[in-house]
């Protein structure tokens, strides 16, 4: 399918990501924070398909905001937050975190305005088949990442139990 | 500015990647902290996408599956960790756990 | 003027959907169609509930406000849209507002990829299957926020019950539905015929799993004869457990927990809610319907295959039009002779009447081509609309633990044997081949 209105749909999710992403560091309330990052998720998951990768688009919406938000409500309603939304909210060392993101900021402005001759400047080169992605990715993924593949798994498991076993009252 | 490059979708990656260390850096709760850290994520997650999507192939997406894969197995262990914290601690502030400092 | 006439008409004769062909106009007309359809879907499931409940436990239904209760659910809304608005004191007044729309928003926005037909859907993404599995698992969002929000702990109880359900349950659901995916992917016909798998075979699509059956020449519910019925199976309890319904819906029964997660909702937003929670159910059942029943197709497809036949098939929706207007008739002959019921009497007259001229344009050939796969879609997705209506009228509730202990130390491992047997039956030759190389 022909891609249509590129620019304004891309600048249009662009803000979308950006403003939720600004909600997250700055809302007082971790509630409307939460959102505010599911919010910039599903945007994300727009970009992705604006990118022709509709298969990391769906996982991103089943897993990080389907799965990962819904544990991260969980526990922000099972931790107690009144008392905590009344205190300060920004930590002591704010300032020195303040500095240290904006020399991030100027490495990335630098890398990116002296090396636009090694980033890729000019039009994305091809127009992939979107019909075929997922049966790729399938088969990159229990091919050539096979490996890689089932460490994730062990990962997985490795990650349930701890999570178990952290949460837990008496083990 | 009209026509979308490359350039466009790493320059969101970096500004996303930039509030999210923000984030981290300077909150005080710590379910902040860890939702920034997803922010960190998804910025990288943006620019492996942009950069399999220029140079054709499919690397970047997988890498990106297992990103997503990994950061929800980091969320589940943080927010366990998160919540023994606040047992010992009835607290969800940062400048609380500084237990090595006497 | 000439393009505008051009660019509406150019859709009707490619063979393909409106999203596909990227026609932005038939875009929004079926998507007016779907929002329409869905909503006299679920008012006519409210009617169609109160009533068969009521006949299931053996008295009337509602009965007073149109003839035989037809015009209860009319009745319910005004209601619904009348009530004052409340909002508890100390709520969180932004997240109280966006959690009944977050799960309207993820109940409506799946009806984008369900397929009615070849053609009939609004569009066929390639990842239909998880496009709609990810924007089903958003409504658990909606409801832990609905929970929070109410800032009272009966919600917050509810809300963590049901999300926790909800979660649990989608694993299940996801296993099974791999399961028919994997089948999509072979070639063989019949069924428990294999023919090998190519590279790049099988597709997530809907509409993609509907032609694998077409092809196939079996409903995946009957391939490999047991493995299809328990897959379908879990996907069965799943989705019944997914929606919070009986017999899976102690988190929102009036006896445990005072309504639940929407407890402190009232009016318009609890109707949202309400309208949220039928409009998941037929998605669900859309989505059963699609990947074991076969979809649009038509009963024995390939048993009783023919000319003769399929004409005498597509003669079955003019004659279900009929039979509801000859039970309205019935029933309307059958009205007290009494002066106050004069005007529900003429009113079901009038309802059979106008069910009776649907039918009777049904048998005209040229509509009916065209409804055939809708109807048929719509009578397997009724089928399941009862069925859930059947297991709350008669199954006792389930206990939390046992609900979560059913979830996942019984379908899972079902979910996963299904998995691991039918890849067996799959690449049987594959394995025989290598088990000869071996010996």
């Amino acid at each position: 399918m022909t891609p249509v209105a590129t620019p304004f749909f891309f600048y249009l999710f662009a803000a979308i990501m950006l403003i939720g992403g600004i909600l997250v560091i700055t809302r007082r309330n971790p509630v409307h924070s939460a959102l505010a990052l599911i919010v910039a998720l599903l945007a994300q998951a727009s970009i992705y398909l604006m990118l022709y990768a509709p298969f990391v688009a769906g996982v991103q919406v089943i897993l990080y905001a389907g799965g990962i938000m819904v544990l991260f409500l969980f526990v922000i309603m099972l931790v107690s937050i009144e008392r905590s939304m009344k205190e300060r909210q920004f930590n002591s060392q704010w300032v020195a975190g303040s500095i240290a993101a904006v020399a991030l900021g100027g490495l990335f402005i630098a890398v990116y305005a002296k090396g636009e001759k090694i980033f890729p400047h000019h039009a994305m080169r091809i127009t992939p088949d979107e019909l075929l992605n997922t049966q790729g990715v399938a088969t990159m993924l229990y091919g050539q990442y096979m490996f890689a593949f089932e460490i994730a798994s062990l990962l997985l498991l490795v990650a349930i139990i701890g999570a178990v076993v952290m949460a837990k009252k008496r083990i | 500015m009209l026509h979308i490059t490359t350039l466009h979708y790493l320059v969101l990656g970096a500004a996303l990647f930039i509030l999210g260390v923000v984030g981290v850096l300077t909150r005080r709760n710590v379910v902040i902290v860890l939702m920034s850290i997803e922010l960190i994520l998804n910025a990288v997650n943006l620019n492996l996408v942009a950069f399999s999507h220029f140079w054709g192939g499919l690397h970047g997406q997988v890498f990106a599956i297992f990103i997503i894969t990994d950061a929800a197995a980091e969320a589940a262990v943080g927010l366990g960790i998160l919540i023994a914290f606040f047992r010992n601690k009835e607290t969800v502030n940062i400048d609380e756990v500084n237990l090595m400092k006497w | 003027m000439h393009a505008i006439i051009d660019y509406i008409s150019s859709y009707l004769t490619s063979e393909k959907t409106p999203g596909a062909a990227g026609n932005m106009f038939w875009v929004l007309v079926y998507i007016m169609l779907v929002f329409a359809g869905l909503s006299v879907a679920v008012i006519a499931m409210n009617w169609l509930e109160r009533k068969i409940l009521a006949h299931m436990q053996v008295r009337l239904g509602p009965m007073r406000v149109g003839p035989h209760g037809l015009l209860q659910p009319i009745a319910d809304a005004i209601k619904l849209l009348l009530k004052e608005d409340i909002m508890p004191a100390e709520a969180d007044g932004f997240v109280f507002w966006m959690a009944p729309l977050l799960v309207v928003l993820s109940a409506f926005t799946v009806f984008v990829v369900v397929p009615f037909g070849p053609t009939h859907a609004i569009t066929d993404m390639n990842i239909g299957i998880l496009f709609m599995l990810g924007v089903s698992s958003l409504s658990v969002l909606g409801i832990v926020m609905a929970g929070w929000a109410s800032n009272s702990h009966y919600p917050l109880m509810g809300a963590l019950r049901s999300s926790a359900q909800m979660v649990s349950y989608e694993i299940a659901m996801g296993l099974a539905v791999v399961s028919v995916i994997l089948v999509t992917s072979l070639h063989g016909a019949g069924l428990y015929g294999v023919g090998g798998a190519g590279a790049g075979d099988g597709t997530l699509s809907m509409i993609g799993i509907v032609r694998a059956q077409q092809e196939q020449g079996v409903w995946f519910i009957f391939k490999f004869f047991p493995l299809g019925l328990i897959a379908f199976f879990i996907f069965a309890v799943s989705m019944v457990a997914e929606t919070n319904r009986a017999p899976f819906d102690l988190a929102e029964a009036e006896s445990e927990l005072t309504a639940g997660f929407h407890t402190e909702y009232s009016g318009f937003r609890w109707s949202l809610f309400f309208l949220a929670e039928y409009s998941a159910m037929i998605a669900v059942s859309s989505i059963a319907v699609t990947l074991w029943l076969g979809g649009w197709l038509r009963p024995f497809p390939n048993l009783l295959n023919g000319d003769t036949w399929d004409q005498a098939f597509s003669f079955i929706p003019g004659i279900t039009f009929l039979f509801f207007a000859a039970i309205c008739f019935y029933n309307a002959v059958r009205m007290p002779k009494h002066p106050l019921f004069r005007v529900q009497t003429i009113g079901l007259f009038g309802f059979g009447v106008v069910l009776g001229l649907i039918g009777l344009i049904l048998f005209i050939p040229a509509v009916s081509i065209r409804v055939q796969d809708i109807f048929w879609f719509a009578a397997k997705v009724s089928g399941f609309m009862y069925v859930y209506i059947w297991f709350r009228g008669t199954f006792p509730r389930y206990r939390f633990d046992q609900l979560m202990q059913l979830g996942w130390k019984v379908l899972l491992p079902m979910g996963l044997g299904v998995l691991i047997l039918t890849a067996i039956f799959g690449l049987w030759p594959s394995i025989q081949q290598l088990i000869q190389r071996l010996i």
